[in-house]
């Protein structure tokens, strides 16, 4: 809409036609206070904190239902609207307990806040204050019915943002009360929305309720470890005697790819980080047989020796690698520069969640195909292919509610089964299981409702699930971008699949997707790396099992329980496992390394769609290292040149490699170059992650980052486009294993979250009690 | 439950099963029958059972919380039963102006019950409630839907009596 | 059965067929019934809102907005539906005139709804009783039914290709729907929460729709504005306030009753000699002009008040519903207020915080004044309460009820000031109330 001009408290505004007050406003400056005004949520005008005076008009206005319009004159505070707020403020106060000082919210409320600006703080009334208890609605949310102003953020939260609708108003007058939908208890997501969107201490949750109090803790921001979306999660980190202790998990700033939003897992899923059963100290197989907790050195020593003589003995083919799905891009690349250019092997691989080589070949020299987790919450037109993201992506579903919500997007799903966003679809079309082979000529044939809403669209952000994989997504994405103005999302699990895929975890493919044996600038920079494509995940137990595994190592997954292992596969290879919990695969090492989790160390990861963000260090814990650290001792303890493995120093790393002649000669070291042309500084220390981000950058075409956003916390797209297609080779798509955690369960991390099981035990109840009904 | 199944299990009269199919159909939207529903299938069941709420829900197509969330805002509307004949004593200004209160007084004694309390042998609950729109006409009361207007405590226990009569015939309850 | 009274000053219009079977349409029809929908069709919108511009009636709701205007606000074209919403929620107290026209003239309230219809352009109608007039609602249902098989609603009306139903509907306790936002949210199945307006129902009503929403009586008076014409009809009330109204006189008064009487009726005549005087020949202390929302009169302004909306308005109260309730002196206004502002406790929908927190703290202060536990400073406390609930409510209930509460304070302030000090009330009135 055209822009009008309006004067607010003697300064001129201006705005589109039709902006609420209230927003107008806050991007000017000036603060209206507000309950029940929540941005994105349906307007209330119940708090009536908000008013205003307009020129003209007899009564006071509420800033969050008037829109501006041109040459309207507004006064936002004066003597009369402070003594409005007042009063209200004193009518809530009323009946508000006195508890502040035990309250949760004490210190982070919005009615404190604003008592202290309106100065409420007498007391007009001589009856008793009511009283009633407490009430433990889910092992997430909590309720503490005086304190409720109703302001009904939490039920429009629940209902209009998650579209789960499990609270409600019930009674009337003064007796109308936040009520849930089973009655006593919520039947939910238990995202923790509703605690988040409460401004007093009405809702309170589980996991962090009289733990401390806020100014106690240290807030930092950083990426959830869960799912692949990638949300920002703040972290309430107090200081205890084991380090730190991790109290909170909530979403404060706001200020992410992840908006309001943050999902159960996010929110309350941190808890494993505290868990008793944490690794704490280094273990390694004794001469009886059994794991016997070590020192740091010895640890390292003993796997360190193994390795090499592996490798010396029997060659680095008899040395396979397993990288994680959550570790961090750095530790990810670090780990295959590890195993290429020291153990000298190219067995390395990931448990592969979806198909991101494919991905990646399909879309390469495409530039601006890739779309970001943003574009889900911008774009006009979706079409969601396969997947469940209320399930298995939590974010991505509240930004497709919240798009169709607000800006009237279009949505369109195939499934072949019943996803819980067709709600919001303007068409579904079923297919088949099986069926998604037929999708783009059902489309081309422009038949039924579906295909010829789609055809008829100017735009497209097409987002699929791992239902799609090798020539099926080739099929589909050229299809789009034969159709033109179309942008394309893959949707894979885990917190850095995408990360691991990028960052060459792969038995063919170094970074970047280049194939191994193919010419680009990692394998330019360490020539001599093995070329033949190394064994995938499931081949190294077939190594394993004819013994022509000497030693594997394990970064941050556990194959005995996600593929299967047999408990004894592994008798005849050393096994070296870096990892939080003693896990069924730890249970079979030779020598554990305890790990931190993504909580405790810095690094950036890649969500699915390719969004990279930088996680913070948050929390410490006696006795773990980050993985970076453990592979850096690891590979200083056998010998290897660490700085050629971590570009830190003074000098970064040669790259001329003995070249003295030519046009190369004289460019000593590539790195110095790249960073002083970069305005970056060498990094110090070669525990320092973002030494290899730097040579990530460097030398992996995706990722040209924009580092002064990516350093703000921000998201920042990698470009799919700058891949060279000629070095692509065919992806092994039969070796994706997707883990469809759900909303509560996160591989065996997720079992780790004492939260999220106690929740998942509740949901199960639940589920009995309304089957037996 | 599909419509069909819902139709076979109905906890209500066929009669009154019949009406709300018909009801469902008279609106420009269905969800607008949900208010006349409660309160019809209250003054047969006697109250809004939770086994009200879930048929009413999947009547319409809503949320038994939704259900609830509405029913509970309407005063006439209750979650527990009421005497066989509820008495409700307007004391609103126009009647207490007449003696509402004395009324009242009166009912309470004669039935041993104060506001929302029920008679022990069911046949009557008393209830306190605003302008029943008798004011012309003060003191009034309801018992259940029927008026009972220009009164004075002296016309409680002929008002009773009448009532009883009724249950009596009815066979006690 | 309500008891029908009758004065020789009373103009009877509305309640002209009052007591005479009409409910029955038969004998509506021998009464010049119908006729008036009938002239409607042929005449066409225009005319018919000119006729009610014409007229000077003013909503009988309560907030006396011309009707003929609202009609006009109603746009033309729609791409939604548009609708006729017949408010009979009535629910204020002192007032039960809307009771009467459904018991002895449903048709009149069904003929007025076509006529609106026909002005504005809908095809649908709406006729809402409050959920406790269940024997009315079946009054009206049978109407409604009887004039289905006339052929007078449903697709060709009255024998033409117009198409208008009727939809008889219920609600189920709680006086905040008659406010005509909530009232179509309770219509469309919800809780009776108003709406944030604009959008105003004229433009954005029913299920989206434009929305005309009169009340019970102004729709019942349509069709006698359409027989007798506007002008005839304007000339009957008083300036800018057409025709009769009708008024609900009770309280202490010899004979209570609703009457009908001429806009702008003189309030000491109506109590005096129409309602013959104050009962038992007491004095009168003060007097309710509209319904329990509309600040309290004394016995001095009344004098020459004439009740229409403007002079009555003019006095610092308000017409109101109508509804006049005669307090005698041996009142406790203390005990009176109290009763007042439980009301609007009870029946606060709880949207918004003034509203919800304030009637409570109202009652809740009154009661414990009331009780013989007041401070002086209290009294101080409910008039701040009430100031500043005043106009910074979602809707008007909060004004319904901090209006009166001013009255009562600033007005009776030496009554206020005989409960203190623990002096029991000087009329020895009940302290407790049950209601909750
Ligand atoms: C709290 C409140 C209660 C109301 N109750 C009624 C009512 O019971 N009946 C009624 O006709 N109007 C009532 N009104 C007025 C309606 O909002 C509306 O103005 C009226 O129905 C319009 O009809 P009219 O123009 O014919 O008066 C009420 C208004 C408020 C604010
Ligand atoms: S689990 Fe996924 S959606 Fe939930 S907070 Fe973590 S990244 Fe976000
Ligand atoms: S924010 Fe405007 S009324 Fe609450």
């Amino acid at each position: 809409m055209a822009d009008v001009t309006f004067t607010v408290d003697g300064k001129k505004l201006t705005a589109p036609a039709g902006t609420l007050l209230i927003e107008a406003c806050r991007k000017a400056g000036i603060e209206i206070p507000a309950f029940c005004y929540y941005p994105g949520l349906s307007l209330q005008a119940a708090c009536r904190m908000c008013v205003v005076r307009q020129e003209k008009v007899p009564k006071l206005q509420t800033a969050c239902t008037t829109t501006v319009a041109e040459g309207q004159v507004f006064v936002t505070e004066s003597p009369e609207i402070a003594q409005a707020r007042k009063a209200t403020l004193q009518l809530l106060l009323g009946n508000h307990p006195l508890d502040c000082p035990v309250c949760d919210a004490g210190g982070e409320c919005e009615l404190q806040d604003m008592t202290f600006k309106y100065g409420a703080g007498e007391s007009l009334y001589a009856e008793a204050k009511q009283h009633r208890d407490e009430q433990q609605w889910s092992p997430a949310v909590f309720f503490d019915r005086p304190r409720c102003i109703l302001c009904y953020r939490c039920v429009r939260m629940c209902g209009e943002g998650m579209d789960v609708w499990a609270l409600g108003v019930q009674n009337r007058g003064v007796s109308s009360v936040i009520a849930p939908n089973g009655e006593d208890h919520l039947d939910c997501e238990e995202c923790g929305m509703c605690i988040d969107v409460c401004p007093v201490g009405a809702l309170t949750s589980g996991s962090y309720r009289y733990k401390t109090r806020p100014w106690e803790m240290n807030h930092v921001s950083t990426i959830c470890t869960h799912c692949g979306d990638g949300c920002k999660v703040t972290l309430g980190v107090r200081q205890s005697h084991e380090g730190t202790d991790l109290v909170r998990g909530d979403n404060r700033d706001k200020s992410g790819i992840n908006g309001d939003f943050l999902c159960a897992k996010g929110r309350f899923g941190f808890d494993f980080v505290n868990s008793e059963e944490r690794l704490a100290r280094p273990l390694v197989r004794n001469a009886s047989g059994r794991l016997e907790p070590t020192t740091w050195e010895n640890a390292l020593r003993v796997a360190a020796a193994k390795l090499k003589e592996v490798r010396d003995s029997r060659g680095g083919d008899s040395i396979a690698v397993l990288g994680s799905n959550r570790t961090t891009n750095e530790e990810n690349y670090l780990l295959q520069k590890l195993a290429r250019t020291v153990l000298r092997t190219n067995n390395i691989d990931h448990v592969r969640t979806a198909d991101y080589a494919t991905f990646a070949r399909s879309l390469a020299g495409q530039e601006h195909k890739a779309a970001s987790l943003r574009d889900a919450g911008n774009a006009p037109a979706i079409l969601l292919v396969g997947g469940n993201p209320t399930e298995e992506h939590p974010l991505l579903a509240w930004q497709l509610r919240s798009n169709v919500r607000l800006n009237k997007a279009r949505l369109y799903v195939v499934n072949h089964r019943t996803i819980k966003l067709e709600r919001q679809a303007k068409a579904v079309q079923g297919v088949p299981p099986n069926g998604y082979r037929d999708l783009t000529a059902l489309l081309d044939r422009n038949e039924g409702d579906l295909a010829k809403a789609v055809m008829a669209e100017e735009s497209l952000l097409l987002i699929f699930g791992q239902e799609y994989r090798g020539e099926q997504m080739e099929a589909l994405v050229s299809w789009g971008l034969k159709r033109g103005n179309v942008r394309f999302a893959y949707l894979g699990d885990h917190s850095n699949s995408r990360g691991a895929a990028d960052m060459g975890v792969l038995p063919d493919l170094l970074p970047g997707y280049v194939s191994v044996n193919a010419p680009g600038a990692f394998a330019e920079e360490y020539a001599g790396m093995p070329a033949a494509p190394g064994k995938t995940a499931p081949e190294f137990l077939e190594m394993a099992q004819s013994g022509q595994l000497g030693a594997l190592v394990v970064v941050g997954e556990n194959p005995a329980q996600r593929l299967g292992w047999a408990p004894d596969a592994l008798r005849k290879t050393f096994l070296v496992v870096q990892d939080l919990f003693l896990t069924e695969t730890a249970l079979q090492a030779d020598v554990v390394f305890p790990a931190a989790s993504l909580y405790e160390k810095t690094g950036t990861i890649t969500n699915t769609f390719g969004d990279v963000q930088l996680a913070k260090k948050a929390a410490d814990r006696p006795g773990v290292r980050p993985d970076f650290e453990i592979l850096v001792r690891l590979a200083d303890a056998m010998g290897a040149d660490v700085k050629a493995l971590v570009p830190f120093g003074k000098r970064g790393m040669r790259a001329d490699f003995g070249q003295s002649r030519g046009a190369q000669s004289g460019e000593a070291d590539r790195h110095a170059v790249w960073l002083a042309s970069h305005g970056l500084e060498p990094k110090l220390s070669p525990f320092d992650p973002l030494a290899v981000l730097d040579e990530i950058e460097r030398l992996v075409p995706a990722y040209k980052l924009d580092r002064l956003n990516l350093f703000a916390g921000n998201d920042v797209p990698t470009e799919p486009a700058f891949v060279p297609v000629s070095a692509l080779t065919q992806p092994r798509a039969d070796l994706v294993n997707p883990a469809h955690d759900g909303l509560f369960t996160s591989g065996t991390l997720g079992r780790y979250s004492a939260y999220l099981r106690e929740i998942e035990e509740h949901q199960a109840h639940q589920l009995a009690e309304t089957a037996a009904d | 439950m599909t419509p069909r199944e819902s139709e076979t299990m109905s906890i209500f009269s066929p009669a009154l099963a019949a009406r709300f199919d018909a009801l469902v159909e008279k609106y420009p939207v269905k969800r607008s029958a949900l208010i006349p529903m409660m309160l019809y299938a209250q003054d047969e069941i006697g109250y809004l059972s939770d086994a009200v709420i879930a048929e009413i829900a999947d009547r319409l197509g809503l949320t038994e919380l939704d259900v609830r969330n509405v029913a509970s805002y309407y005063s006439m509307l209750r979650f527990k039963p009421a005497g066989r004949f509820n008495i409700q004593v307007c004391t609103n200004i126009s009647c207490m102006l007449r003696g509402a209160y004395d009324l009242f007084d009166r009912f309470q004694e004669e039935l041993g019950v104060g506001h929302k309390g029920i008679t022990p042998d069911g046949v009557f609950s008393l209830e306190e409630v605003e302008c029943i729109g008798a004011c012309c006409w003060a003191p009034a009361i309801q018992v259940n839907y029927d008026f009972h207007d220009e009164l004075a405590a002296d016309s409680v226990p002929g008002i009773l009596q009448q009532y009883r009569e009724r249950a009596a015939a009815n066979g006690g309850r | 059965m309500p008891r029908l009274v009758s004065h020789p000053d009373e103009v009877k219009i509305v309640t002209r067929r009052f007591g005479q079977g009409a409910a029955n349409i038969e004998k509506y029809l021998e009464l010049g019934g119908y006729e008036a929908a009938k002239k409607c069709l042929t005449q066409g919108p225009d005319w018919i809102i000119n006729e009610m511009k014409a007229s000077n009636l003013r909503g009988r709701g309560g907030a006396g907005f011309p009707t003929g205007l609202k009609w006009s606000f109603v746009p033309k074209q729609s791409a939604k539906p548009k609708y006729v919403l017949v408010n009979g929620d009535e629910s204020e107290p002192g007032t039960c005139k809307d009771h009467l026209i459904f018991l002895h003239d449903p048709h009149a309230v069904i003929e007025g709804t076509i006529i609106a219809g026909l002005a504005i352009g809908a095809k649908m109608g709406f006729i809402y009783l409050r959920g406790e007039y269940r024997y009315l609602l079946e009054i009206m249902e049978k109407a409604v039914a009887d004039a289905y098989s006339k052929g007078f609603l449903g697709k060709g009306i009255f024998g033409s290709d117009t198409e208008f139903e009727v939809v008889t509907q219920t609600g189920a306790g709680a006086y905040e729907v008659g406010e005509e936002s909530a009232l179509m949210e309770s219509l469309e199945g919800k809780r009776g929460v108003p709406r944030i307006k604009p959008p105003f129902p004229a433009v954005v009503g029913l299920y989206g729709g434009p929305t005309v929403i009169n009340n019970a009586e102004t729709i019942a008076t349509v069709p006698h504005v359409i027989a007798m014409g506007g002008a005839a009809y304007a000339a009957v009330g008083s300036e800018r306030n057409g025709g009769t109204r009708l008024f609900g006189l009770s309280g202490h008064v010899e004979r209570p009753g609703v009457y009908e009487l001429p806009m702008g009726y003189n309030l000491k005549k109506m109590i005096y000699e129409v309602g013959g005087g104050v009962r038992g020949g007491r004095k009168l202390k003060a007097v309710v002009p509209g319904g329990s929302s509309t600040p309290v009169l004394l016995p001095e302004e009344i004098e020459n008040l004439g009740m229409d909306f403007d002079q009555v308005g003019k006095a610092g109260s308000m017409l109101g519903s109508g509804g006049v309730v005669v307090i005698d002196d041996q009142t406790c206004i203390v005990e009176f207020a109290l009763r007042t502002i439980s009301f609007y406790q009870h029946e606060s929908c709880g949207w918004c915080i003034p509203c919800r927190e304030g009637t409570d703290w109202l009652k809740k202060s009154l009661t414990r004044f009331h009780a013989g536990f007041g401070e002086a400073k209290d009294i101080d406390n409910i008039r701040y309460l009430a100031e500043n609930m005043m106009g910074r409510t979602f809707c008007p209930l909060g004004d319904a009820a901090a209006m009166p509460t001013l009255g009562f304070v600033k007005k009776f302030r030496k009554e206020f000031e005989d409960h203190l000090n623990g002096k029991p009330c000087p009329f020895a009135k009940h302290v407790e109330l049950a209601v909750v």
